[in-house]
């Protein structure tokens, strides 16, 4: 019996800041100080507040350390493990309070989320199956195989409300409903693990933090529909959620909680796991089916639905990581339960992906309803710097932003199409008064232009086009009759491209188009940018009031382009500056402005 | 693993395990003084007997957990424990033999274990 247990997170976020090391390192102090048999070292998944990792907490104190690094570990081993006394200097500082510490759950990060989804992310060690169990897992698998019929698993997860948390909303109990009557000789379950908006993560830290959730969800979604074969579709460059995902399937098996019969039901369901190459196009589902098959990525025209003829041609119900997550606990807790948080029309919880400028950066699960103004300014800790909030942007490359003007609406999926937004996977990035509008409808066309599969000439075709306009207009060429063209060619990209990703791609144009048309119009008419990020349209300038001619701008500036004589003010030639901003930093006066 | 009662003899086994990270719940505390002059005294053997006296009899609301010195360093290994709504009851110059009864007779029944506590070893 361990006496103290020791919670690292090994998600992708502190792995990558070196929460490995630390946990080697922690083995081996412990072990040098003889305390092995009464402290256990257990990696967890990802506790959500990523900007503050590598994250570790201690119980049975629950003590949350943050930014933990090597170099503490004999610290809080001597002094923690073996006598007890905290290391206040590494407590993450919101949980502590003048002399006493709070409880996590108090933060200001954890306060307001409730976790459905990351329930047991940062909680288990999701590399040992009875862990899983002890939190009550395949306890729904038991339920639905034992106690319900088919029809009556489809319809708990209609009255709850449930819809499909990869973006665009399908309420998951219909899709269930679509397939179960389809008669076939094999039908299959997939799960779309294929997270490709930049700034996701949720997926990946629900299949690494919390693998065997996902096993029971698609083995329940297989007694649902009749299917007794699922299919993982998960990127190659998860590694991490990839290891964890097989060594959860491995144990399952082992467990006879997938397999032939299980708990003597009748019912057989097993999975697999395909890598995919991190094509963008292959989280859309007719795509990642092709990709699945073997063939090059591409989409099919619907009809026929997946529901019918997807995968091998077979009937197949699709969700994407987050929606299977809720299912076991809906079935446990009941359909009313789930329906009892969220708004009218978007019931549950919802994770999002918090990033850009925002304190903490991180995953948070909330209920939806939530406001922008919770996420951000509570939740999120607020902005760095003290800078104005100026947008946020959701659903990635197909979604849109929201202006600071409608930062009391309450997030779900219907609000947020209202704006010309959508949920998307849940990536939240927050901009501040320092981001161009213009200069991140850029970016995402970028992305879509460079992800685009070719298959359909409005996307190829049309995104390359709306991206070229995009540039003209940052490059200080652009006309006013360029920003009605924009416009109409978003239009019709939309209403002509074979799927969703073409369908979606003009959104972050529109939405910006919509909300900051002004930052547009200031690009082609004043040939200004108003946020100072357009380099075209910006020079830099010497105040001579401010300068006292210390020449630390001259001696850095990498062409040679700042002139002048010591003690006396210096200037910029504008010909030569290649403003990459080396002067600004550099100068301690403040006397170089970027206008 | 074929029946809901094996998964549950699972669930029962694996979150015993698992209790220490309830770090919320409002129970008993059990506070073994793990400064220099306590772990010097034997300090450790006492909480180690105290971790297994507690999960062998399932007592899920009593949490085991260290402290530092309280000054009277003569009387350690000091314990101290918490019941929520009474007084502190402070132990001294335990021994693992000891924390058996402590734990039968203080934390399953209520009885105050007189004769080891510090008042009446200070006598």
């Amino acid at each position: 019996m361990y006496r103290s247990h020791v919670l690292v997170c090994g998600g992708t976020g502190c792995t990558s800041s070196n929460s490995q090391q630390i946990i080697e390192a922690l083995e081996k102090e412990i072990g040098e100080q003889g305390l092995s048999e009464e402290i256990k070292v257990v990696r967890t998944g990802c506790f959500g507040l990523c900007a503050l990792g590598p994250i570790m907490i201690v119980y049975p104190e629950g003590c949350f350390y943050s930014r933990v690094k090597v170099e503490d570990i004999p610290e809080i081993v001597s002094e923690h493990l073996l006598k007890g006394r905290i290391v206040t200097r590494l407590l993450y500082d919101e949980t502590v309070e003048q002399d006493s510490i709070k409880s996590l759950n108090e933060t200001a990060f954890y306060k307001k989320q409730v976790r459905v989804a990351l329930r047991n992310c940062g909680v288990i060690n999701p590399e040992e199956i009875d862990e899983y169990i002890a939190m009550d897992g395949y306890q729904a698998l038991a339920k639905c195989l034992t106690e319900y019929t088919p029809e009556q698993v489809i319809q708990i997860v209609t009255d709850s409300g449930l819809r499909g948390r990869g973006g665009g909303g399908f309420p998951t109990g219909r899709k269930w409903s679509l397939c179960a009557p389809v008669k076939a000789p094999q039908k299959y379950v997939v799960c779309n693990a294929d997270e490709g908006d930049p700034g996701a993560f949720m997926d990946r830290s629900v299949l690494e933090g919390d693998p065997h959730c996902i096993v029971e969800a698609m083995a329940i979604a297989g007694y649902a529909i009749g299917a007794t074969k699922g299919f993982v579709y998960v990127r190659a460059e998860y590694p991490i959620a990839v290891k964890r995902l097989q060594i959860a399937i491995d144990e399952a098996r082992e467990y006879g909680l997938l397999g032939k019969n299980i708990f003597n039901s009748g019912f057989d369901f097993d999975m697999e796991i395909r890598l995919g190459a991190g094509a963008f196009v292959c989280g859309e589902e007719t795509a990642l089916m092709t990709s699945i098959e073997g063939n090059r990525g591409e989409p099919r025209p619907r009809p026929p639905y997946p529901a019918v003829k997807g995968l091998f041609q077979s009937p197949t119900v699709e969700n994407n990581v987050e929606t299977f997550a809720n299912i076991p606990q809906i079935i446990l807790r009941g359909a009313d339960w789930f329906a009892s948080m969220g708004t009218e029309k978007s019931k549950g919880t919802k994770v999002f992906a918090l990033g850009g400028k925002i304190k903490h950066t991180g995953l948070v699960e909330i209920p939806m309803g939530t406001t922008l103004r919770e996420i951000v300014e509570e939740i999120g800790g607020g902005i760095p710097g003290g800078k104005k909030f100026k947008a946020a942007q959701t659903g990635g490359p197909s979604g849109g932003c929201i202006p600071a003007s409608l930062i009391d609406t309450k997030i779900d999926y219907d609000n947020l199409i209202a704006m010309g937004c959508m949920m998307g996977s849940g990536g939240l990035i927050v901009m501040d008064e320092d981001t161009c509008m213009v200069d991140i409808a850029k970016f995402f066309l970028e992305f879509t232009v460079d992800e685009s599969c070719g298959k359909c000439t409005p996307c190829r075709v049309g995104t390359k086009r709306l991206l070229e306009k995009l540039d003209k207009i940052t490059k200080g060429n652009g006309t006013l009759e360029d920003i009605d063209e924009l416009e109409e060619l978003c239009e019709y990209i939309k209403a002509n491209s074979l799927c969703g990703l073409g369908q979606t791609a003009p959104n972050p144009v529109l939405s910006t188009l919509r909300f900051f048309r002004d930052e547009y119009i200031a690009h082609v008419v004043d040939k200004k940018c108003p946020a100072g990020v357009c380099k075209s349209l910006l020079h830099y300038e010497v105040i001579p009031e401010k300068c006292k001619g210390c020449t630390a701008c001259a001696r850095v500036c990498p062409t040679g382009a700042i002139s002048g004589v010591v003690k006396q003010p210096h200037s910029i030639d504008v010909n030569a500056c290649i403003k990459c901003g080396a002067c600004i930093e550099k100068c301690r006066f403040g006397a170089i402005v970027k206008k | 693993m074929k029946t809901l009662e094996e998964l549950q003899a699972i669930r029962d086994k694996a979150r015993a395990k698992m209790t220490v990270r309830d770090a919320d719940k409002d129970g008993v505390r059990v506070m073994v003084g793990m400064a220099t002059c306590g772990i010097a005294a034997g300090a450790r053997p006492v909480l180690n007997a105290f971790v297994d006296e507690v999960n062998k009899r399932h007592l899920e609301h009593v949490t085991v957990t260290q402290t530092g010195c309280i000054g009277m360093c003569q009387y350690e290994p000091i314990v101290e424990v918490l019941v929520p709504g009474q007084e502190k009851v402070t132990y001294a110059k335990m021994t693992p033999e000891k924390v058996a009864r402590v734990v039968v007779d203080h934390l399953v029944n209520g009885n105050v274990v007189t004769e080891y506590t510090v008042g009446s070893l200070m006598k």
